[in-house]
C-alpha cells in the first residue's frame, strides 16, 4: 500500500490538486495528514509547491531555524546580523559554519596558541554543559530544591 | 588617569622612533577574547554585562602587570572624551558610540589598552612605535597569560578563541602594521601594491580602520586570516611582506627626487606655506598637507621642523583634540578656524628659515 507522503502511515486519501490549466498535482495522504492539509490553508501553501521545492525549501528552512540550545539565537538571526550569540553556537551550529569558515579562512581548524590552564578548563567545561542540562530539567520539572542545589555547582564551578 | 593630560604628549604611536620610523609609524596586535560562560555582548542583558564588567574590571586592575593599567568607565566620559580616545586609537568607534556597560583599561604610556564588551567581551591591544610586531607580540601574548590565569576563556580545541564574528576565530588575532606611503601613492603605484597585498590575503585600511578613507596616506597592512596559521605564522608574514613596500616606497621618493625634484619640492614647499598661512582649515585638508610635510622632513627639503612634531600636528588637529586644546566644544566652522590658528602657530615656533 501507498505511504502517506509526510508520515509514515498507509495513504487513504487521494488528493489531486488543480493548480492552473492542465497542472495538476497529486498528494497521497493519510487521514490525519489530510485532515491537517484540508484545514490549514498555509500548510496546503506549503504542500503544493511540489517535489524537488518542496525539500529544497524544507531544508532551507530547516537551516535557518536551527537554534543554540544555550543562548537560542537562530542560525538565520546569525545570518542576518553577522554575530553569533555565545560560544556555543560554533557546536550548535557547527554544519552551518564550516562552508564559512572554510571560506573566509581557507581552514577550519585552529592551529596556534591555547589558554595554558585550558586541560583543567576543558574538564570544567564538559560538567558545566552537563550540570546545565540537570538545571534544565529540574526547572522543567518544577523541581526547585534540585536546581538551587545544580545553581549553586554551577556558580562553585565557574568561579574555580 | 587626566584625560586632559593626554594631549600634553604623543603616546606611543605617533612617537616617531623606532624601526624604520620614517616610514613605519606604528606596529599593533589585538587580541579577541570572550568568557566562557556568558552570551557573547550583542546578545548579553544589561544586567550580565554589567556583570561582565564589574568582574573584568576588578580583575583587570589587580593584574601585576607593568605597566601599571589605569580603568575608565566610557558612560562616564563625555563624548568628546570619547572621540579623544578613538583619535588616540585607544578604543574602536564601536566602544565609542555604544551603549551599556564598557570600559578600557589603559597603561599611561599608552602601550596597552583593553577594552571590555566591545563585540568581544575583551579586546587586547599592544601599540608600538615604528616597525617592531615581535615586541608587540611578546607583550600581549604575556598580558593574555595573565588575564587568562584569572579568567575562563572561550576556547575549543577545534576552533580555537571563540569570538562573536566568525571572521575572527582561532588565534582571535589582528596584527597590523601603519605605514606613511605618501610617495607610492603620488607616483600612482599603490594600488599595484595593494592588489598584490590582497593576493596573499592581507588587507589595507585607512588610519582609523575598517571603513576609514587613507587619509594623510596612512595604511593599515593587516592580516584576514585568523584560523588555521598560528600567530607565529601569520606575524611572520606580515614581517616579511612589510620590508618589501618599504623598498618600493623607498625607491619612488629616490625617483621623485631624481626625475622631479623641482615639483616635488614645488609641492612640499607650498603645503608647509599653506599650513601656515591659511585662515581656515578642514582635517582633511590638514592630514594632506602635513602629508607632504612630513615627506619633505624625511627627504631633508624642510630642515626647520621636526618629524615628532610633524606626527603631534597630525594629532592634535583632529577634532576633539583641537577641542581640548582650545577648552571649549567648537562647531565645524569654529573648529576650522581654531585649527588653522593652532597650525600656524606651532610651526611659526620653529622659524622662517627654509631649506
Amino acid at each position: 500500500m501507498q505511504k502517506c507522503q509526510k508520515c509514515q502511515n498507509p495513504a487513504t486519501l487521494h488528493i489531486t490538486e488543480v493548480l492552473g490549466e492542465s497542472q495538476f498535482e497529486e498528494l497521497h495522504l493519510c487521514e490525519q495528514c489530510a485532515n491537517k492539509y484540508l484545514y490549514e490553508p498555509q500548510q496546503k501553501a506549503n504542500l503544493g509547491k511540489g517535489g524537488g521545492d518542496l525539500g529544497k525549501e524544507g531544508e532551507e528552512g530547516l537551516l535557518g531555524q536551527a537554534e543554540c540550545p544555550e543562548c537560542g539565537v537562530k542560525f538565520v538571526e546569525f545570518r542576518n546580523t553577522g554575530r553569533l550569540g555565545c560560544p556555543h553556537d560554533y557546536q550548535a551550529f557547527r554544519e552551518e559554519l564550516m562552508p564559512l569558515l572554510e571560506n573566509i579562512h581557507g581552514e577550519t581548524k585552529h592551529c596556534g596558541k591555547t589558554p595554558r590552564r585550558f586541560p583543567q578548563t576543558r574538564e570544567h567545561q564538559s560538567e558545566l554543559t552537563q550540570l546545565r542540562n540537570r538545571l534544565k530539567q529540574a526547572v522543567t520539572k518544577e523541581d526547585y530544591e534540585e536546581a538551587a542545589k545544580v545553581r549553586d555547582l554551577i556558580k562553585h564551578l565557574e568561579e574555580a | 588617569m587626566n584625560l586632559d593630560s593626554l594631549t600634553q604628549n604623543n603616546g606611543e604611536w605617533l612617537r616617531g622612533n623606532g624601526p624604520e620610523a620614517d616610514i613605519v609609524i606604528s606596529s599593533r596586535i589585538r587580541l579577541a577574547r570572550n568568557l566562557s560562560s556568558y552570551p557573547f555582548s550583542n546578545r548579553g542583558s544589561a544586567h550580565q554585562k554589567a556583570e561582565i564588567e564589574t568582574s573584568l574590571r576588578d580583575r583587570l586592575t589587580r593584574l601585576d602587570f607593568m605597566p601599571r593599567l589605569e580603568y575608565l568607565m566610557l558612560p562616564g566620559l563625555s563624548s568628546i572624551d570619547r572621540q579623544l580616545l578613538v583619535e588616540r586609537q585607544l578604543i574602536s568607534r564601536e566602544l565609542a558610540n555604544t551603549e551599556g556597560p564598557r570600559g578600557v583599561a589603559v597603561c599611561p604610556q599608552e602601550t596597552v589598552s583593553i577594552m571590555i564588551n566591545e563585540e568581544d567581551h575583551l579586546r587586547l591591544q599592544v601599540m608600538r612605535s615604528g616597525f617592531a610586531l615581535d615586541e608587540a607580540w611578546q607583550d600581549i601574548d604575556r598580558l593574555d597569560d595573565q588575564i587568562e590565569q584569572r579568567v575562563n576563556y572561550a576556547f575549543s580545541e577545534e576552533f580555537g578563541y571563540l569570538t562573536a564574528c566568525p571572521t575572527n576565530v582561532g588565534t582571535g588575532m589582528r596584527s597590523s602594521v601603519m605605514l606613511h606611503l605618501p610617495a607610492l601613492v603620488l607616483t600612482k603605484q599603490i594600488e599595484k601594491v595593494f592588489r598584490a597585498l590582497q593576493k596573499i590575503n592581507l588587507a589595507v585600511r585607512g588610519l582609523y580602520g575598517e571603513g576609514s578613507r587613507a587619509s594623510g596616506d596612512f595604511y593599515q597592512i593587516s592580516n584576514q586570516v585568523t584560523l588555521g596559521k598560528s600567530e607565529t605564522t601569520i606575524l611572520t608574514e606580515i614581517r616579511e611582506v612589510i620590508p618589501q613596500i618599504i623598498s618600493y616606497e623607498r625607491q619612488a621618493r629616490s625617483t621623485l627626487t631624481r626625475e622631479s625634484r623641482q615639483a616635488l619640492h614645488d609641492r612640499v614647499r607650498r603645503a608647509y606655506g599653506t599650513l601656515k598661512n591659511a585662515m581656515m582649515m578642514t582635517s582633511e585638508e590638514t592630514m594632506d598637507l602635513l602629508s607632504s610635510v612630513r615627506l619633505g622632513v624625511n627627504l631633508g627639503l624642510i630642515e626647520d621642523v621636526s618629524i615628532p612634531t610633524v606626527n603631534e600636528l597630525f594629532i592634535h588637529t583632529q577634532p576633539a583634540h583641537l577641542q581640548k586644546l582650545m577648552g571649549a566644544a567648537l562647531d565645524g566652522e569654529e573648529r576650522n578656524a581654531a585649527r588653522a590658528r593652532y597650525l600656524s602657530s606651532r610651526l611659526r615656533e620653529n622659524g622662517p628659515h627654509l631649506n
